[in-house]
């Protein structure tokens, strides 16, 4: 518990949810009676996940509690006449340290272990973020295979897929760098073990709980240690491992060791984990959040392999890494007193001067002398004595918040980008385009699959000369038949509590989206789908506050607005400010929501001269349409009075209908307008000539 | 094919050219269109010399590529056609029977190339101003009213009627009377009196007034068609006889006594053809009230619509002469108007045996 508060308090720029945490810590050492998740989740949470592709229905025992505190009700009523039951020293007996393990048995909720569904997508999205995590800081184009087995079938697949709860494997596969011997016990036995909780660095995973976390949970519902493969390198041996979690001490318990002879991957990971699962219903989330990877993560390949379904890929949209994030160190500005102490007594530097120049980030000498003259401290000040000393380390806290200092570098940060969150969006379109509405309850990627089968007509389609269409537009993909206007926004870096940042957002608009229906907002942080929490979010509300209207789409008042469009919203910082540890929703920061609105307000905007030019298109096509209809009726007319063929007439029509101008047409309406505006001045027909 | 007439001949030819100019438009890569005279108060002015009420010289382009003009090219193109079909077949029928020749579902789509008659009836007028041709030398005419007896021979296609000897019912006047369908043989008439309704022409056929006046009585059930008109314009200009009006006294009779004076708004470009700027208008005068007694409780109280229009005739450039001014304000001021039929009052005969005698006598009309 000690190095869990020291890490706590070394988390910069994380106050909010490690205060939380540490409430909680002492909250549960009172027993919590073991339906609250359920009482809990029963609460229609707003955050109701959406649809996938509008089809989905909200899935009420997956709602997660918006707060991860306790209920106090549930601890009343109290008695009338409070009387004496233990002595201090009765209780001190019972008083002991409670593992993180432990901790966790009685508050999976908080990871995102909820319920069967729940744990099933959070076993998964823990296994592929770090997959793509080690691949990316290994510099490796990821490939990554998951797969679910329904333990329910037969060896062969026979027999009934499990109805409901059951038992289920999750296999996640990847080609990264591996993971040596010596390390694997730890990072999949023992919570809170990690590599990215230390650095300020751009990553999906950052507490150092996930992976182990899983393993845990497969361990308390099945029995079952997780299974490990991995191997470093050519010429290296795969090892094999089975870890088990000693939950009273945190600790691994290796069952199984063996170096293996052949494994079919160079390098690369495999974890299997066998967990109480539901894939009934919790499937539609597992596939939104394979989808939505693929979207984040253009550089990745994905295979996909369900019971009873037939395989699917996610091919990679390019072959380029992503930018290499670069870790940094803490900006003065993110700093909390607390942490200050703690940097502070670590210091080996001889002068807080020193201290301050090697501990944070964008403190020069100067700025460092600026900041120690504004302490004014009295006297010599050692860093320890700023590390023990809470008044001089508060002095030193104000003088810092006060100094005007550089922003972070933001180098540290590696955005999808323009151009990669395009070709994300084209091929995730091209996975979940349908044809027609969509009037089935099937999953999209089964539609998807489907789409895939008439893949070979369409292209035998593409080929037979078509009457052209109209040179496209800029921005507007055609996939799948649909036509797609597609708009990027990439903001520069920002910076919150010393923390850097920078939003994205991209957006789809037209195709078969439904016109009458919200938007689809895809939440993004560091590359991760948020799928959960959506109106506890951040992003959320900075897009309900955007005034879309601005931008030709409608909007009730309060929500999100109504039109054929998909957009997504990418956070990505060294440290994403979540509001629970189940990384599901973004804390609130006006900084971060000002930079989500500047960002899908440079989108809109882009969006609203699409929807105006497309209006103005319609408008021509439909004018053409007109005239086409009645070219028929005239030539035949023509034809007959004049007594001659009406086909050249009709054809010196058609040839003439392509010549007219614009500029023409324009000049034309003008003068009807001009004339109906004299007309509509006639007064009403009093009289009835003839009748 | 039917021989044509020479009238016939030239109507067909125009249709002809207006279709041929739209040809050579479009092989020359210009927008194609049809120049058609507009038919708006707008583009109307009285012509104070001829006492006419004349279409200007504004005229609106009807071009094809034009997405609000579009259809009605086409709507002007259908009815071209359909006429000169009439015409070349020597047969002649409804505006309503046209409607229903030019309609028709367009292409595979659910729409139409006239949705009602509504739409038909003004593009037969634009065509006719566009033309300018008559209706009725594009062999359409319109619903038919009206009837006519009086000591006069005419031969209608070739058949020699005798209207003295129509009956109580009168001979019915055709839409059409061209000279290529009605002849006047001989007559002995002295005038013409156009009466606004049925009732009252039965009263003054049945009493014999024609025969005891010598001379030609007409109706047209209300606002008269253009064929009665046009029948009364001829029978004025080609046998020189006066024409004389009686209508009852409300906006509406008054009304009806311009449109047959100096044309209507609405087909003004017809207006020498259909209008007699000598008619007299003989009754009923807003001072007959006094004049002849009638009993206020035979009076009807005008209602909105009958000041307004009163009050809207008074600006009729037509209406200025200062006897219009006092008629039309004597018939504000009281607020009364009075059917022709309030005269029976003083006696079933009263209208033919003293009133209408009297104002000729006294030649008490207005023109
Ligand atoms: N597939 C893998 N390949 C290589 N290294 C891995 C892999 N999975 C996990 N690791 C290593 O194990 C560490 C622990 O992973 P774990 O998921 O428990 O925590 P984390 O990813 O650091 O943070 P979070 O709790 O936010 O997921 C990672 O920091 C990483 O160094
Ligand atoms: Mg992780």
């Amino acid at each position: 518990m000690a190095s869990r508060k020291a890490t706590a308090a070394k988390g910069k720029g994380r106050p909010a949810a490690r205060a939380e945490k540490a409430q909680l810590e002492l909250v549960q050492v009172e027993p919590t009676p073991a339906r609250r998740g359920a009482a809990r989740a029963a609460k229609a949470a707003p955050a109701a996940p959406r649809r996938a592709r509008s089809r989905e229905e909200p899935e009420p025992e997956l709602l997660p509690a918006a707060e991860p505190v306790a209920e106090p009700e549930e601890e009343a009523p109290a008695a009338p006449k409070p009387r004496r039951r233990a002595t201090a020293e009765q209780m001190a007996a019972k008083q002991r340290e409670i593992s993180i393990s432990e901790f966790f048995t009685k508050n999976r909720h908080l990871l995102g272990f909820d319920n069967p569904s729940k744990a099933l997508l959070t076993t998964i999205k823990e296994a592929v973020d770090n997959s793509l995590d080690a691949c990316e800081e290994a510099g490796i184009l990821p490939e990554i295979t998951i797969e679910v087995r329904d333990l329910g079938l037969g060896p062969k697949g026979e027999g009934d897929l499990t109805k409901g709860e059951g038992r289920f494997v999750v296999v996640i596969e990847d080609n990264g760098p591996g993971i040596v011997k010596a390390q694997a016990p730890k990072i999949f036995g023992k919570l809170l073990y990690g590599s990215k909780f230390h650095r300020l660095k751009q990553s999906r995973g950052q507490q150092g709980i996930g992976i182990s976390a899983a393993a845990m949970y497969g361990q308390l519902t099945t029995g079952q240690p997780i299974r490990v493969t991995s191997r470093t390198g050519k010429g290296k041996p795969a090892h094999f491992f089975e870890i088990q979690i000693d939950t009273r001490k945190n600790n691994p318990v290796v069952t199984e060791d063996r170096q293996l002879d052949e494994w079919h991957l160079e390098h690369g990971t495999r974890v299997e984990l066998e967990i109480v699962a539901n894939w009934q219903a919790g499937q539609r989330f597992v596939n939104r959040y394979v989808e939505h990877t693929a979207l984040s993560n253009p550089h990745a390949t994905v295979h996909y392999l369900r019971p009873r379904q037939a395989p699917l890929s996610f091919p990679r949209a390019t072959e380029e890494l992503p930018k290499e994030a670069v870790e940094i160190k803490p900006h003065p500005h993110g700093v909390e007193l607390g942490a200050l102490m703690l940097m502070a007594a670590e210091s080996k530097a001889r002068d807080v001067r020193g201290f301050l120049q090697t501990a944070f980030s964008r403190v020069s000498g100067q700025v460092a002398d600026e900041i120690v003259k504004r302490a004014a401290f009295k006297g010599r000040v050692r860093p320890r004595d700023v590390g023990e000393d809470r008044a001089l380390a508060e002095k030193l806290h104000r003088a810092i918040g006060a100094t005007k200092i550089m922003n972070p570098p933001t180098n540290c940060l590696s955005p999808i980008g323009d151009e990669l969150m395009k070709r994300g969006l084209i091929s995730f379109l091209n996975v979940v385009e349908t044809e027609g509405p969509e009037a089935d309850e099937q999953l999209d990627l089964d539609q998807a699959k489907k789409k895939k089968a008439s893949k070979k007509e369409k292209a035998a389609k593409a080929a037979a000369p078509e009457v052209p269409d109209a040179p496209p537009e800029e921005g507007v993909e055609k996939i799948k038949g649909h036509n797609y206007f597609i708009a990027t926004v990439t903001r520069p870096p920002k910076v919150y509590r010393g923390n850097p940042f920078q939003v994205e957002v991209g957006l789809a608009y037209g195709g078969s989206w439904p016109a009458d229906k919200p938007i689809e907002l895809f939440r993004f942080a560091n590359r991760v789908p948020l799928l959960f929490q959506r109106g506890a979010c951040g992003t959320t509300e900075a897009i309900v506050k955007t005034d879309w209207r601005n931008y030709l789409l409608s909007q009730p008042k309060g929500s999100l607005p109504v039109g054929p469009m998909a957009l997504l919203v990418h956070i990505a910082s060294v440290w994403v400010p979540f509001t629970s540890e189940a990384k599901e929703a973004v804390a609130h920061y006006p900084e971060i929501m000002r930079e989500i609105q500047l960002a899908a307000q440079e989108c809109g905007r882009k969006l609203a001269a699409h929807i105006r030019k497309k209006q103005h298109l319609d408008y021509q096509a439909q004018r053409r349409g007109i005239f086409e209809l009645y070219i028929q009726e005239v030539a035949q007319a023509i034809g007959k009075i004049t007594g001659k063929s009406p086909e050249p007439i009709k054809r010196e029509f058609l040839r003439l209908a392509d010549q007219v101008t614009e500029a023409d047409l324009k000049e034309a309406d003008a003068a009807l307008e001009e004339q109906s505006r004299k007309l509509t001045k006639r007064p009403r027909r009093a009289e009835n000539e003839d009748e | 094919m039917a021989r044509l007439d020479a009238v016939s001949k030239q109507t067909a030819h125009k249709i002809e050219k207006l279709a041929e100019t739209v040809v050579r438009s479009v092989k020359g890569g210009k927008n194609p269109f049809v120049e058609i005279p507009i038919r708006s108060l707008a583009n109307v002015k009285f012509n104070e010399k001829r006492r006419l009420i004349e279409l200007g010289s504004q005229r609106q382009k009807r071009y094809f590529f034009n997405v609000a003009m579009a259809k009605k090219f086409m709507q002007t193109f259908l009815v071209s056609d359909a006429c000169k079909e009439l015409i070349e077949g020597g047969k002649t029928t409804s505006i309503r029977d046209l409607y229903y020749i030019t309609k028709h579902t367009i292409g595979d789509t659910k729409q139409n190339t006239f949705e009602e008659q509504d739409e038909s009836d003004p593009i037969i007028e634009d065509l006719e101003v566009a033309l300018d041709a008559l209706r009725e030398e594009l062999h359409l005419f319109a619903s038919r009213k009206g009837s006519m007896v009086g000591p006069i021979t005419i031969r209608d296609t070739g058949d020699t009627i005798d209207l003295r000897r129509m009956g109580s019912g009168g001979w019915a006047v055709p839409s059409i009377v061209e000279e290529n369908v009605i002849e006047f043989v001989r007559h002995e008439a002295k005038y013409i009196l156009l009466i606004e309704k049925d009732a009252v022409w039965t009263r003054f056929n049945e009493d014999k007034f024609w025969k005891r006046e010598k001379c030609i009585i007409l109706q047209g059930g209300g606002q008269p068609p253009r064929g009665v008109r046009r029948l009364v314009q001829r029978l004025h200009s080609e046998l020189k006889l006066p024409v004389y009006v009686l209508v009852d006294n409300d906006p509406w009779g008054f009304y009806i006594y311009s449109v047959m004076k100096q044309g209507s708004i609405n087909l003004a470009y017809e207006s020498m053809r259909m209008a007699v700027p000598d008619a007299r208008f003989v009754g009923l005068s807003s001072f007959d009230k006094d004049k002849y007694k009638l009993p206020t409780n035979v009076a009807i109280k005008m209602d909105d619509g009958d000041n307004n229009r009163a009050k809207q005739m008074l600006a009729y450039p037509w209406f200025q002469a200062k006897q219009w001014q006092r008629e039309i304000q004597e018939m504000v001021r009281s607020g009364l108007k009075f059917e022709l039929e309030a005269l029976s009052r003083r006696g079933i005969s009263f209208i033919t045996e003293e009133y209408l005698p009297k104002k000729l006598r006294d030649r008490d009309w207005l023109e």
